[in-house]
């Protein structure tokens, strides 16, 4: 009670009481405690020598990165090219995965809470849980190098996200439509079809576009494990030291990825 | 079907209204398709060893060796926590600033776009190649990978959080302004009380994202745990890449379901 | 004691929102302002405590040129300026007490505010305030937890918890029922009186200004089309006003509701010459 009637009679007013605010104040000190004995760790492995170098170094990689390597540009396109695809792939393959996955896990459209329901949101929580990046690593030593294992990472990370996402908007679905949907004697695949796919349509494409746009993003560094896309070019460039091609390919890497914002946002718009 | 009927006859009209732009778009996902599939480079006799491979590279995950390399385990988890813990506080410290400068409805136009040009460097390159950059810069180990985490977390919490002041009722900062608070009493009293459970929710959610994120760091020598998995997989010690990968996945079971409480907690 | 000279105000959009308006509000008068929508009402009373920057004119609250203030200056002077809203415009998160004591904003100093350290007396006047409306016994309540009438209680006092001058009162009943809108007018004038507090109160229902406010000025596209007594207010006037319409319903409504005294009826003839 912050409202304490001191001796004399008077209200005093407090927010929050003693006890509270010394817990609150007890709960800052441990945080701070805490991030400094993080922080204590990770200082202890590192060699500051090469921190307090790193204007230097800085310097000089800016200094070696610049100009950037335009002519190299021409040998991107392909990759770029490749880049996207795999996003792209990728989002139809979770897309063809994830959809059913979420009728699966959704309350109100699965089959069965006790068997498909666990099933389904295992698949959505292991797929997100594990990095695409870590995806295509695994996905590398099985079927070698190459797109294919880069577009595998790119829809089994993306199955749980879009699977997560859109079994949210199934179970937020105003009832009452579905309720009268069933009234009119409609059958269990007729009542999915005109009771509850119309209302989770913009859920949907808004969360594939969504999904499709951060796939751009992480397809452009699954190449450094091996899997394809710009990132292979970026790791090579990386290995000999030649910097004025990093920054070239970073360069494509950021006009790419402004345009697929801005697209992505357009769609999304135009949805909404 | 006479006139009568044809004139009648219902179909729904159809996504797109125009005819060519319905058709256009319809040629250019198909042509995009072929295009697609066409240039895919895969080599598809290795892809089908790759199965019986895949099938062989499963069971040699089993059983997960938790034992053989748990120092190594122990360390590379350790990296990572600690990793997500500092990255976290720092950068979502650091958001604070940045998202209020970029409020339109807050900041002045240089500072406007200063901030929103750091909030779009931040969230346009993959968490990795910052990596690699700082890594360049700062060293192998986990200050580098702290760094990359905590300039993510500025471009996504500042982003975020932006919004979220750009939404607020003005009605009720209007109100606290007209008692003649001054500026910061404004952020206090007026914004940081309708933007504090998103903000809260927001800095669990990314809590959670960088830890995810701290386990692939590792790959390019910023530290955490993904340097443990990598080894582990060059060495084909596939037991002890099982281990590992439970591992992550149960803790980044336990990061979401505290977030997600206490997100719920805060609304 | 406030005086409006020459004030016009023109958004970048363009739009012509006070033309040119000038007005006196005496010390102790409650004045109504009355318009359709659009006419300028708010911009008015958001020009004179500038959350809205006029383009033209002065203002002055007793010595002090408001149109003239810096920074600072013009937070202090917002201090002696209370503001009720429409729609309470309460900082929904925040608890009863913390919301009125935000109107204490403007006297204490950052930190003090931050950790909630504010003047015992301060809180004190809190209490005795809230008890004055019959809210004392809320106090902790979070503001969305409350009724609109409550709320709007609670943002008459934190518009008291000032110490103010003047009222600025914005469509207070906008969002009310027909019985709680009455009884915060009441409210709003009793203590306007008791504190000997001038008021200018936006309202859009014209029987409601005629029963409360001793003055009544008439906007109509940012000019003053009337400035007089409630009694003074025929359907001439409101044709005026607002446009052409059946206005004999409207007038006779406020005479009739008016089953109990309202403080304002015996001091509007008197006040109407100023």
């Amino acid at each position: 009670m912050p409202v304490i009637a001191n001796g004399d009679g008077a209200k005093v007013w407090m927010r929050r009481t003693t006890a509270a605010d010394l817990t609150a104040w007890f709960g800052w000190l441990a945080g701070v405690a805490l991030t400094v004995l993080c922080f204590q760790f990770i200082s202890d492995q590192t060699i500051w020598a090469f921190v307090w170098d790193a204007p230097r170094q800085a310097a000089d990689l800016l200094d070696r990165a610049f100009p950037p390597r335009w002519s190299y540009a021409n040998q991107l396109w392909r990759a770029m090219w490749d880049t996207i695809n795999i996003a792209t792939l990728g989002t139809v393959l979770a897309i063809a995965i994830g959809v059913p996955v979420a009728f699966l896990a959704a309350h109100n459209t699965t089959p069965s809470v006790v068997l498909a329901r666990p099933v389904a949101l295992f698949i959505i929580v292991a797929s997100r849980s594990v990095n695409s990046l870590i995806w295509a690593l695994i996905l590398v030593i099985i079927f070698g190098p190459g797109m294919l294992a880069g577009i595998l990472a790119i829809g089994l990370r993306s199955i749980g996200f879009i699977g997560k996402l859109l079994y949210e908007a199934i179970e937020e679905i105003d009832a009452s439509q579905v309720e009268a949907v069933t009234a009119t004697g409609a059958g269990r695949a007729q009542v999915l079809a005109w009771g509850i796919v119309p209302q989770v349509m913009p859920a949907f494409a808004g969360i594939s576009v969504f999904r499709w746009d951060i796939n751009i993003r992480e397809a452009t560094v699954l190449g450094l494990v091996g899997a394809g896309g710009i990132g292979m070019q970026l790791q090579a460039s990386i290995n000999t030291l030649a910097w004025p091609q990093v920054t070239m390919i970073l360069i494509l890497i950021l006009g790419t990825v402004i345009v697929s914002e801005w697209l992505s946002a357009r769609v999304r718009h135009a949805i909404i | 079907m006479d006139a009568a009927a044809a004139a009648r006859a219902w179909r729904p009209p159809p996504l797109i209204e125009a005819a060519w732009l319905r058709w256009a778009v319809y040629g250019g996902a198909l042509l995009y398709a072929v295009l697609a599939l066409g240039t895919l480079e895969v080599n598809w006799t290795r892809a089908a060893e790759g199965l019986e491979r895949g099938g062989r590279f499963l069971g040699a995950f089993f059983p997960p060796d938790f034992v053989t390399h748990w120092l190594e385990i122990e360390e590379g988890l350790l990296e990572s926590l600690t990793m997500t813990v500092t990255s976290t506080v720092f950068g979502v410290i650091l958001s604070v600033p940045v998202a209020l400068g970029a409020s339109r409805n807050l900041a002045p136009m240089p500072i406007y776009l200063f901030c929103r040009g750091l909030i779009a460097v931040s969230r346009t390159f993959q968490e990795i190649i910052i990596a690699i950059l700082f890594v360049a810069m700062f060293g192998f180990g986990p200050l580098a990978g702290m760094l990359t985490l905590a300039f993510s977390t500025i471009g996504f919490m500042g982003k975020l959080l932006a919004e979220d002041i750009e939404d607020i009722e003005k009605s009720q900062a209007e109100a606290v302004r007209a008692t003649g608070a001054s500026w910061f009493q404004l952020l206090a009293w007026g914004i940081q009380p309708q933007v504090l459970p998103r903000f809260i929710g927001l800095s669990a959610y990314r809590f959670d994202i960088n830890f995810r994120e701290s386990a692939v760091l590792g790959l390019v020598g910023a530290g955490g745990i993904g340097d443990t998995l990598n080894s582990s997989l060059d060495r084909y010690e596939f037991g002890t890449s099982a281990a590992i990968l439970l591992i992550i996945i149960a803790i980044v079971m336990v990061c979401e379901y505290t977030s997600g409480f206490i997100r719920r907690a805060v609304q | 004691m406030l005086v409006i000279e020459g004030l016009t105000k023109r958004y970048a959009t363009g739009d012509l929102a006070l033309d040119d308006v000038s007005l006196t509000v005496p010390k102790g008068q409650v004045m109504a302002l009355i318009g359709p929508s659009g006419a300028g009402k708010s911009t008015l009373i958001r020009c004179v405590n500038r959350l809205v920057e006029p383009t033209a004119g002065t203002i002055r609250l007793g010595e002090t040129v408001l149109t003239a203030l810096g920074d600072r200056a013009l937070r202090r002077a917002r201090r002696r300026m209370g503001m009720i809203f429409q729609e309470y415009a309460l900082v929904e998160r925040l608890s009863v007490m913390e919301n009125v004591l935000s109107g204490r904003l403007g006297y204490v100093g950052f930190w003090r505010s931050w950790f909630r350290r504010f003047p015992l007396a301060d809180i004190e006047e809190a209490f005795r305030l809230l008890a004055r409306v019959g809210l004392d016994h809320m106090v902790d309540k979070r503001a969305d937890a409350l009724s609109g009438g409550q709320r709007q209680r609670v943002g008459i006092v934190r518009a008291l918890m000032q110490d103010p001058e003047l009222l600025l009162v914005d469509e207070p009943t906008a969002s009310l029922d027909p019985k709680t809108s009455r009884q915060i007018m009441r409210l709003i004038i009793e203590l306007a009186k008791e504190r000997g507090l001038a008021a200018i109160i936006n309202i859009h229902d014209v029987a409601l200004a005629q029963q409360f406010a001793e003055r009544i000025v008439g906007l109509h596209a940012g000019r003053i089309v009337f400035d007089g007594p409630a009694s003074d207010l025929t359907p001439e006037v409101l044709t005026t006003i607002y446009g052409e319409e059946d206005w004999s319903a409207t007038i006779r409504k406020a005479e009739d509701d008016d089953e109990d005294e309202p403080p304002a009826v015996e001091a509007a003839r008197i006040a109407a010459a100023d």
